[in-house]
């Protein structure tokens, strides 16, 4: 095969699977764009005639209260569970102690086990504790099975850190804390852009957690209220992929603009840093 | 390192530690107790006393139509998932790794799905699979059908009751969502994994006179197997888990033909009251999950 004809099959093919990723966009964008006298079953296909916000402005509507909840729920339990994933990969990492792999194993099979497991207890906890359908509620479950995932991206960070680095720093005097601040935590940025990218992104896209902490519509998160909008007596097509597109949006802007980070957190979740 | 060091950091690790072993462990044991218990209405429960009941529930799971119904899915959709998310990846990655101008571009639409929630996906797919009244007033892919003439291949998808065997046909589209999300995550995988061949072995190879397609066979993907073995075990534990997708994109469907362990789960515990039976397939769920990912996070750290 000559290497012309190389290519030309190689971008026919980029091509065409482009179409198979790209048809939900497609779908997505030219629903809800129309308005609400255009939007029939038998026009799915076609562009709108005229863009219409209507169906925006309606999603925008019913979802503002959940975007929000979202919000207060995905920044803090993103800030806490970052700072506490980069303390604990340096003890794991660097300072280490007896049996500090096997424990750092042990937790880390936190992260793959399904959260059904543990839903029902940690619903009576919550309830004992008086946070149950809260937004704390879901901050401390997020802080909390978060742990393991943002521990083990810091620790392969800090594992290529050389060691002499930190030792140095211990002979100079720096305890526990200083050697962290001072040698640790500055070059720390490329780590933490990705755990918080990964950490933003999956809490975001959250479901389980969501729809079984939180009972009341207005403490929702907005993936809940996004499936409960497809529940509604009529559907409203052009509202439902409006919807879609706004629980989407914030994740794939990160993902659009810090793609790099984002691949980097999703090979690191293969657990070999 | 000093002792005064370690204590601390000892101090400092041991709140997650706690942590995990209560909200895992603790409650993975909790769960369990409830799966033996008979805790399968709201009264008993609220009375909370504990009654033993042995392996009671997990008998009656297995007798249970629907409970075999939701295993015999979760195998196949498994196995059309794995395959199908593998073997597209793996050609998205040979296709973008030969770096043809705009390959960025084109990885960049590959993997957004991975940014998108399985709701989001869940919505969007079940918009686009919606058969509608079929042959009148079709939807979604059989409307597009219908556009070109192929009217005769207009079918019921996701909600159809046709079956070979065990094997509901309503999987096929939910298994093409979640290989539409998860297939560009395989590709940056095999990406890294390509990328990380020596390029001496590459070099030599060409030397010896191999064609591209020796080449592939022989040396990249003999190379590849430690990635496609973390593939398999990724995507393995997330297709036993799958839960939202299906939650958002079709349910149960009709006679259970898309049902999971996840969802009778869930309807169970949350919606008929039943704690004891929906603890014992999350029981089962969990062990499911382990003998997946125990090995591998044990060979994992036997390297280190």
């Amino acid at each position: 095969m000559s290497k012309k004809a190389d290519i030309v099959i190689t971008y026919i093919l980029l091509v065409l699977f482009s179409v198979f990723f790209l048809t939900p966009i497609y779908v997505l964008l030219a629903t809800s764009l129309k308005s609400f006298k255009e939007v029939s079953i038998s026009a799915m296909w076609k562009l709108p005639s005229r863009p219409s916000f209507e169906g925006f402005v309606e999603a925008f509507n019913k979802l503002k209260m959940n975007l929000k909840n979202s919000f207060l729920m995905v920044i803090p339990a993103t800030v806490i569970s970052s700072f506490l994933g980069s303390i604990n990969g340096y003890v794991f990492s660097k300072v280490k102690f007896k049996w500090s792999n096997l424990i750092f194993a042990i937790i880390l099979f936190g992260m793959f086990i399904p959260y059904q497991s543990i839903l029902f207890p940690l619903i009576r906890f919550l309830q004992s504790i008086k946070l149950y359908g809260t937004i704390p509620g879901l901050v401390i479950t997020h802080v909390i099975y978060g742990i393991p995932i943002t521990t083990l991206i810091f620790r392969n960070y800090y594992m290529e850190v050389p060691d002499e680095l930190v030792e140095a720093a211990n002979i100079d005097g720096a305890g526990f804390f200083k050697t962290y601040w001072k040698i640790l935590l500055p070059i720390s940025i490329p780590a933490f852009v990705v755990v918080v990218i990964w950490q933003f992104t999956s809490i975001w896209n959250e479901f389980l957690f969501a729809v079984t902490i939180t009972n009341d519509p207005t403490k929702q998160p907005v993936t809940v209220a996004l499936v409960n909008l497809a529940g509604s007596q009529v559907v409203q097509w052009n509202v439902q992929m409006a919807g879609a597109i706004l629980t989407a949006l914030p994740t794939l802007i990160v993902y659009i603009f810090l793609g790099k980070y984002f691949i980097r957190g999703l090979l690191a979740g293969s657990v070999k840093g | 390192m000093r002792k005064k060091t370690k204590i601390i950091g000892i101090f400092i690790v041991l709140p997650s530690i706690v942590a995990i072993a209560i909200f895992v462990y603790g409650f993975i044991s909790w769960t369990f107790r409830v799966s033996t218990s008979d805790w399968n209405s709201f009264s008993k429960l609220a009375r909370g006393m504990y009654r033993f009941v042995g392996f009671r529930n997990y008998e009656r799971l297995f007798m249970d139509k629907r409970f075999i119904t939701d295993l015999w899915n979760l195998l196949f959709f498994t196995l059309m998932f794995m395959f199908g998310s593998i073997a597209l990846g793996l050609i998205l990655a040979l296709l973008v790794d030969k770096g043809v101008k705009g390959s960025r571009v084109f990885q960049t639409i590959f993997l957004y799905p991975m940014a998108v929630a399985f709701v989001v996906t869940g919505t969007v797919w079940g918009w686009i699979f919606n058969p509608g009244i079929i042959p009148d007033s079709p939807s979604g892919i059989n409307l597009l059908m219908k556009g070109l003439g192929f009217e005769s291949l207009m079918w019921k998808w996701y909600i159809s009751t046709e079956h070979i065997g065990p094997f509901n046909l309503a999987l096929i589209p939910v298994a093409i969502a979640a290989i539409w999300q998860m297939s560009g995550y395989v590709m940056a995988l095999y990406l890294a994994g390509l990328r990380s061949i020596p390029q001496s072995i590459i070099e030599a190879a060409k030397v010896d006179g191999a064609s591209s397609w020796k080449m592939f066979w022989k040396v990249k993907i003999p190379m590849l197997k430690p990635v496609t073995l973390s593939a398999m075990i990724i995507l393995g534990h997330i297709s036993l888990k799958v839960f939202d997708l299906i939650y958002a994109m079709t349910g149960s469907g009709p006679n259970n033909v898309t049902d999971m362990p996840a969802i009778y789960m869930f309807e169970l515990t949350f919606r008929s009251n039943k704690y004891a039976l929906g603890s014992a397939i999350s029981i089962l769920m969990l062990l499911a999950v382990a003998i997946v990912i125990v090995p591998y996070l044990v060979s994992a750290f036997k390297k280190e």
